[in-house]
């Protein structure tokens, strides 16, 4: 990042954090929440129900194990139900958090610095809670280990390459891997500035390992801002790879409206639609709580709604393009699964994702909507629920109602399916407070770089 | 502000404190025009410019990521093709064992999985991290480097360091402090 790029193009930009900002206070705003002794009474009450949701899950899944994946409700014909939908709804979440750290620093869009931190923090929680379903569905999650991963093993069998579910192993463990590698290498130089402020003992051991002895010399940085250049290219096609893989899970099988070429750039912008969503969910309180709104500004919040309007508008398209694909096909199972969508069992499913992802969406074409962070706190947790009904949808109706009518049956998931489903945001959120409580939430190196003091006029 | 001199013993260098990227960039130039070669500065942001100043090389963190990546695909592709193939062929519907086009996929996971390893291992480790002690962590105001101070260090390896002239030197760049680097 050459410093006098910036300067260039700061005259011409309206300013992307709140003014009176020096390095000082960017330090003291964000440092200050972790470093704190002090531990807010909301988020301890918060905690305390995470953890109790978080219970759930533990609870739900000893039983699982114990009996069988018999309680779910998942059954043929509908073979795939809750785990993968919600598998899928999870891993979608987490793409925002790789767009905004990793496409958007290769646009050299500075408003993603304020944010950058806690999405990433979100995109790993949300990577964490949706592995939890295909490893648990395996019913025996320690026989998962050779069904799963390559390694020699005493029966001598590998895995099928050739199968979508092997690539998506594949796909989701890197993914894992690179967010939280990128993740921590973005923390180290905060993990410094943590360790130089904190007053304990403790802390300032503990931040001091975990900065790896960071002193932001000259040769330190260079590295670094290679590095960063170089993960933000490598995570760039990486994500698009991500839900692209998990779309072939779909696309590669013969059942209809599953069988599509556009899935894979149909889910991508899915994804992206319901990351932004959930990142709009939690910094909206978040910054409220903390009062960030000088670092989080209204700018944040509005760039935030814009790019959920985008990739809204995209899924749209994929939804329009399905029904299209269905009529032009000719082919009377593509036809009959459409109509099924529309009118057969889960119709309701059906028009509340319409509703939601095709026509509420359209409100935030009125700056007035995008800046109303009330309004769109509640559309943002409305818009994942729409979300989640896409894949409710694409699942359910196409395996309940397949070829042959024999076979049809009607799908229903058990409290087993649902205590599974919360559990995963009991750990999601037990993750995400511990993370706000003790790492920097905002990326404070970063915010810097936009500020004055950090800019340098070419030599005369 | 210039702290007193305890020891006579051996220096790690000396050391001092600016309040800006511009002002550290300006001593650093007239630092380097008088001809030291043994310096080091440190920021609590990026700063392109120092790099190039004073060390004047360009890190080769990505020739090694892109080994890292070669290596990636070569251990991917090699892995399916061993296991589908020679380890345990099996036979679906008569398709071709070799099925290069589905190996496509883990083999590109694995290429980026071992270069954003190969960048982030690469950046820790060429700058010599983890290392919890180093001399400047001895000034106590260098605990400013990561909030909002610039400091600019001549080590005293350079051939033309003398503690006395460089630490004039450094006062009349435009510092707010010089200090002793105890090693």
């Amino acid at each position: 990042m050459a410093n006098h790029d910036h300067s260039a193009t700061a005259v011409l930009e309206r300013p992307v954090i709140g003014a009176g900002h020096d390095f000082e206070t960017v330090t003291e705003t964000v440092a200050e929440i972790p470093l704190s002794s002090r531990t807010p009474l909301p988020w301890i009450g918060l905690f305390l129900a995470a953890l109790g949701l978080f219970g759930m899950l533990q609870m739900a899944l000893g039983v699982l194990v114990l009996t069988g994946i018999g309680i779910f409700g998942t059954n043929q014909p509908v073979g795939w139900a809750f785990p993968i939908i919600n598998f899928v709804w999870w891993i979608g979440i987490g793409h925002a958090g790789t767009l905004i750290s990793a496409i958007l620093l290769l646009f050299k869009q500075q408003w993603r610095m304020s944010i950058s931190r806690f999405a990433e923090a979100m995109t790993i929680f949300a990577v964490a809670c949706a592995a939890i379903f295909p490893v648990f569905h395996t019913g025996r999650p320690w026989l998962a280990a050779y069904w799963l991963f390559p390694y020699p093993n005493t029966m001598g069998l590998w895995p099928q390459f050739k199968s979508p579910l092997i690539w998506d192993v594949f796909a989701v463990s890197t993914y894992a891997t690179v967010s939280v590698v990128f993740w921590y290498v973005g923390l180290i130089p905060d993990l410094a500035t943590m360790r130089d402020r904190a007053t304990s003992a403790v802390k300032k051991v503990a931040y001091g390992m975990a900065s790896l002895g960071w002193r932001g010399s000259a040769r330190h940085w260079h590295r670094y801002e290679v590095a960063s250049l170089i993960l933000a290219g490598l995570s760039t096609p990486l994500v698009l790879s991500v839900h692209t893989v998990v779309s072939f899970d779909f696309a590669v099988s013969v059942i209809p409206g599953w069988h599509s070429t556009i899935f894979p750039p149909y889910f991508v912008a899915g994804a992206i639609y319901s990351g932004f969503a959930m990142v709009l969910t939690l910094a909206i309180p978040i910054r409220a709580a903390y009062g960030l709104e000088s670092l989080i500004t209204i700018r944040h919040i509005d760039n935030m709604a814009k790019i959920m309007l985008a990739t809204g508008l995209i899924v749209g398209y994929g939804y329009t393009m399905e029904a299209f694909f269905a009529w032009y096909s000719a082919n009377p199972h593509e036809k009959f699964m459409m109509w099924n969508r529309m009118t057969g069992q889960y119709w309701w499913a059906y028009w509340m994702l319409i509703s939601i992802n095709v026509v509420m969406v359209q409100f935030l074409w009125l700056r007035r909507v995008r800046t109303n962070t009330v309004l769109l706190f509640f559309m943002a947790i409305v818009v994942n629920i729409g979300m989640w009904l896409e894949r409710f949808v694409i699942v359910v109706t196409s395996l309940a109602n397949d070829f042959v009518p024999s076979s049809w049956a009607h799908y229903s998931p058990t409290s087993w399916d649902y205590m599974l489903y919360a559990g995963t945001f009991g750990l999601f959120l037990t993750a995400f407070l511990l993370f706000v409580r003790f790492l920097p939430m905002i990326s404070m190196f970063e915010v810097k770089t936009l500020l004055p003091q950090s800019k340098v006029k070419a030599e005369h | 502000m210039t702290q007193t001199t305890q020891t006579s013993g051996a220096l790690h260098g000396v050391m001092a404190e600016f309040d800006s990227s511009q002002e550290v960039v300006e001593a650093a130039r007239s630092v380097m025009a008088q001809g030291f070669t043994k310096v080091e500065a440190y920021s609590p942001v990026p700063i392109e410019e120092l790099n190039d100043l004073l060390h004047k090389t360009r890190t080769r963190l990505p020739r090694f990521v892109l080994a890292g990546g070669l290596t990636g695909m070569a251990v991917g592709f090699g892995l399916q093709y061993w296991a589908s193939v020679i380890e345990y062929p099996m036979n679906v519907g008569g398709r071709p064992q070799a099925a290069w086009t589905s190996f496509i996929i883990p083999s590109y996971e694995l290429t980026i999985l071992f270069a954003a390893l190969a960048a982030a291992i690469g950046m820790i480790v060429f700058n010599g991290l983890p290392q919890p002690y180093h001399p400047v962590f001895n000034v106590d105001r260098f605990a400013a480097a990561s909030s909002d101070k610039f400091f600019l260090v001549v080590e005293s390896a350079d051939p033309k360091f003398d503690r006395h002239t460089t630490t004039e030197f450094l006062k009349g760049t435009g510092a707010k402090g010089v200090y002793d680097v105890e090693p």
